[in-house]
């Protein structure tokens, strides 16, 4: 038969391939939602791209919460009791045929009247009728044809967002303001004694004036306030003489059409603002569907199962008190510290600690929150409500509520507060000189120098420079929540990473054999065995060892936690724990293994090892030179032998650290004057990214959620760390030549201003000039940067 | 010459008609997602062949 591929979902058939209608299935999920699909005229979905589905997961009771009245209100936009409107985020949105289904959801349910899907920020906006098909039936819909809504905790508080939208209205009534008072200030410039320019310049002027009312006043009030809000708090930012040119461009224009002394510069008013915005627009590269500022609300589920008196009720996880008895189902995440009461208890502490490995745990057992239960379902009691558990807890510190980028002052600012200096000195040097020589013109001269040193080319390097940056760090799957981090990752001289999940992979494991030779029959035997099984290690396990034949067993028992048990023809198997195998357990053993024994006489055992990522001893000796490298692991020391030969020998390696001590160890370090770099990916890790001076988050998929943090780095690209910091040093260099530029072009300005001879066109040609040929270099060196990355 | 009255007031009025437009755009949301739209134009027409073909199967 060959390998076949999944029709809906693209996965290779392995097991059992279904086929159904001249087509293949990997499984019975995803040949259910084909029929869905074919059932409903729906099918053109495959047409667009090849496999685009999913594999429909098991939901039963996971959303019964959404019954709640309360939790209804909390989560839609809009609700008259019957037309309610709701926005949820799917993860799995991808491609075009994604869009397409989505927005014919009307076609599986009459009661859906309008949905439309926002790519970018992979959501869709429902609007259904509640009386023929309630959320909590939308959700289940959507989660049977396999895009399944992610629904957190976070959704509840925030519930409605408003987006922003100044920034585009300001860059356009700039923009408007901009090309008319251009085409009006047009005829002036040529003064040409002509009777009918004469006759309506004044027109012209007011016109001109009366367009540059908003944007001085709307448009460019951000930087008046900065400004303000700069010399306050005694800074020189760079908004100070941005501001100060404002103003006297437009007080000393209003004041020539006033009293008919010239036409003013309200074309260069106009379009420094346009050209300022224009920065501030290309400079705001947003990742809709990343998040940075994610806590653990958004990994917690809004509400989960409560028994009491033998009666189960959805309740919402604020609610949860101590002594609360709760159902923990299938895939579902422990909300609160609590102990298990009974049922198999098999946690993924992966969202907390980067550690994809299971933990198993037995009745009376103390669990964390954040942990998910991965089999079946169980029953805890609760010891602690939401905000006092262990995790959560840590977001209590302070470094939670304060801002980076207040702490931290840019390129330009630093600047822009010698240029500040320089300029007005000039302006009164010149007005001095002007007093006693030809006193009418001083006051002239004196904005002439304010206006013209008006300083936007140098506002637009950096916005320019580092756009761009962001956007090609983002081709190459390196995401940064804004400017400013590329401007401290270049400063950057001591790194920390996490261990686990971070320079290890969590998908590939390495594993070793100690014991006996296995015979071909036991390996067939073992292969076969391992085959029905689901437990991630036995996937793990099955993927390593070598193609065999498979035989059909004759009997096949798995116990739950415990191992596996296989018998064909005269042998049998065991495989699991030390203990199942009837093995005694060795000394505390630091390492994942699995034991092997074949007709009841122990065999040896797997001892799996973490896989460190691709690239990672090369990455450590590229960096050794520059940098001070730490690996901070809330891991024990079993692998600090490994790591010792893998890296270089001044690299610290500190273990057994817990959440707050990644962060204190990064706070002492901070105070010594280091500039730290952490580098991790769990919840665990939240703290020390938030302390960091840049805090990279490792995702081996974007589309899972990562910790609050600066930035996010596929795992694939980890390599590349160095030549990423490097290019961030370059982009700075691209900026302090692009001052040097622009100073330039301010020389030449200043002569003008200073001898006099000001006219509005040499304003009007400087201004858009300098501002261009600034944004033309920044973007061409960035681009040449980004090729050299590549 | 007087007519330039009337041709300025003309040409801006046609300009704030179209500043006022481009307001109008941006609160009705069309700048907040520039992607999804770019999409979804093309699939008016696979919805037509899905339903012709539907159509000539029921009627042989």
């Amino acid at each position: 038969m060959g390998h076949k591929n999944c029709f809906h979902c693209g996965d290779s058939c392995k097991n059992d391939t279904l086929f159904f209608d001249d087509k293949y299935f990997c499984c019975n999920g995803c040949k259910t939602v084909y029929e869905i699909f074919s059932e409903n005229d729906l099918t053109c979905y495959y047409d667009m791209q090849q496999s685009p589905g999913a594999t429909p997961k098991e939901v039963e009771g996971k959303y019964d919460f959404l019954s709640n009245k309360n939790i209804i209100d909390k989560l839609t936009e809009f609700n008259d009791g019957n037309t309610q409107i709701v926005t949820l985020t799917i993860p799995h949105i991808h491609c075009s045929s994604c869009i397409w289904v989505l927005e014919n959801l009307n076609k599986l349910n009459k009661g859906v009247t309008a949905s439309q899907v926002n790519f970018g920020k992979k959501t869709i906006h429902i609007t259904y009728k509640a009386n023929v098909i309630s959320l909590k039936d939308l959700v289940l819909l959507l989660s049977r044809i396999g895009y399944e809504p992610y629904i957190s905790l976070e959704d509840y508080n925030t519930g409605k967002s408003t987006i922003n939208r100044t920034l585009i209205y300001k860059l356009g009534i700039a923009g408007f303001a901009f090309g008319n008072v251009m085409f009006l200030s047009f005829p002036e410039y040529f003064e040409l004694e002509e009777y009918w320019l004469e006759q309506y310049k004044h027109l012209f002027r007011w016109l001109m004036f009366g367009f540059s009312l908003p944007v001085v006043f709307y448009a460019g009030k951000d930087y008046f306030t900065s400004a303000y809000k700069g010399l306050k708090s005694k800074i020189l930012n760079i908004d100070v003489p941005i501001a100060l040119g404002l103003l006297v461009l437009f007080v000393r224009s209003t004041i020539e059409i006033m009293f008919d002394l010239g036409s003013g510069f309200f074309d260069s008013l106009t379009g420094l603002v346009f050209f300022l915005l224009l920065g501030k627009f290309f400079q705001q590269k947003t990742y809709a569907f990343l998040s940075f500022e994610r806590d653990y609300k958004s990994y917690f589920p809004i509400a989960v199962t409560k028994l009491a008196n033998g009666t189960e009720t959805p309740i919402q996880v604020y609610d949860i008190k101590k002594g609360d008895r709760l159902l923990i189902r299938n895939e579902e995440l422990i909300p609160v510290d609590g102990i298990l009461i009974n049922g198999n208890a098999n946690i993924d502490y992966s969202f907390v600690t980067g550690e994809s490995q299971a933990v198993k745990k037995q009745s009376g057992d103390k669990l964390f929150a954040g942990g998910k239960q991965t089999t079946g379902s169980m029953e805890m009691e609760a010891l602690k409500s939401v905000e006092q558990s262990y995790l959560t807890q840590l977001w209590s510190n302070d470094v939670f509520n304060t801002n980076k980028e207040d702490k931290f002052t840019t390129l330009t600012n630093t600047i822009s507060k010698r240029f500040t200096i320089a300029v007005l000195s000039i302006a009164i040097v010149a007005t001095l000189y002007w007093l006693f020589t030809d006193a009418s013109k001083a006051m002239n001269v004196f904005t002439a120098v304010l206006i013209i040193a008006c300083p936007c080319a140098i506002a637009l390097a950096a916005p320019f420079t580092l756009g761009n940056m962001l956007r090609i760090f983002g081709k190459l799957k390196f995401y940064i929540k804004n400017a400013s981090v590329i401007e401290q990752l270049a400063q950057i001289n001591t790194i920390i990473f996490d261990k686990t999940g971070t320079i290890t992979s969590n998908k590939q494991t390495q594993v070793s054999y100690s014991g006996t030779q296995l015979s071909a029959s036991e390996e067939v035997l073992l292969k076969s065995t391992l085959r029905s099984s689901n437990h991630p290690l036995s996937r793990a396990l099955y993927d390593i060892l070598d193609q065999h034949n498979i035989v059909s067993l004759n009997r096949y028992e798995e116990h739950l936690g415990q191992g596996l048990y296989g018998t064909h023809g005269n042998n049998s198997i065991k495989i699991g724990s030390a203990s199942f195998v009837g093995q005694p357990q060795t000394t505390a053993e630091l390492s994942t293994a699995v034991h092997i024994s074949t007709n009841n006489t122990y065999k040896g055992k797997y001892t799996f090892y973490n896989a460190y990522r691709k690239g990672l001893s090369k990455l450590f000796h590229k960096l050794k030179p520059d940098y001070d490298l730490a690996i901070l692991s809330g891991d024990n020391n079993s692998e600090q032998e490994n790591l010792k030969k893998l890296l270089p020998s001044k690299t610290k390696l500190i273990f057994n650290q817990k959440p707050d001590d990644k962060l204190d160890y990064i706070k002492y370090h901070q105070s010594e004057g280091a500039k730290v770099l952490m580098v991790g990916d769990g919840l665990n890790d939240a703290g020390a990214l938030a302390q960091s001076d840049v805090g990279i988050a490792i995702s081996e998929n974007i589309n899972v959620f990562s910790p609050a943090c600066d930035a996010i780095l596929d795992a694939s690209k980890l390599n590349q760390l160095y030549a990423y910091i490097k290019a961030s040093q370059s982009a700075i260099k691209i900026i302090k030549w692009s001052f040097v530029f622009s100073l330039c072009y301010n020389l030449i300005g200043l002569y003008f201003a200073v001898t006099g001879q000001l006219m509005p066109v040499i304003a009007a040609i400087l201004m858009p000039l300098s501002s261009i040929s600034i944004v033309v270099f920044t973007t061409v060196a960035t681009n040449i940067l980004g090729k050299k990355l590549n | 010459m007087s007519v330039i009255y009337i041709l300025l007031a003309i040409s801006i009025i046609v300009a704030i008609v179209f500043f006022i437009a481009f307001l109008l755009a941006v609160r009705k949301g069309q700048y907040d997602d520039s992607y999804t739209p770019s999409v979804r134009m093309l699939f008016e027409d696979e919805l037509v062949t899905t339903n012709k073909e539907t159509l000539t199967t029921e009627n042989d």
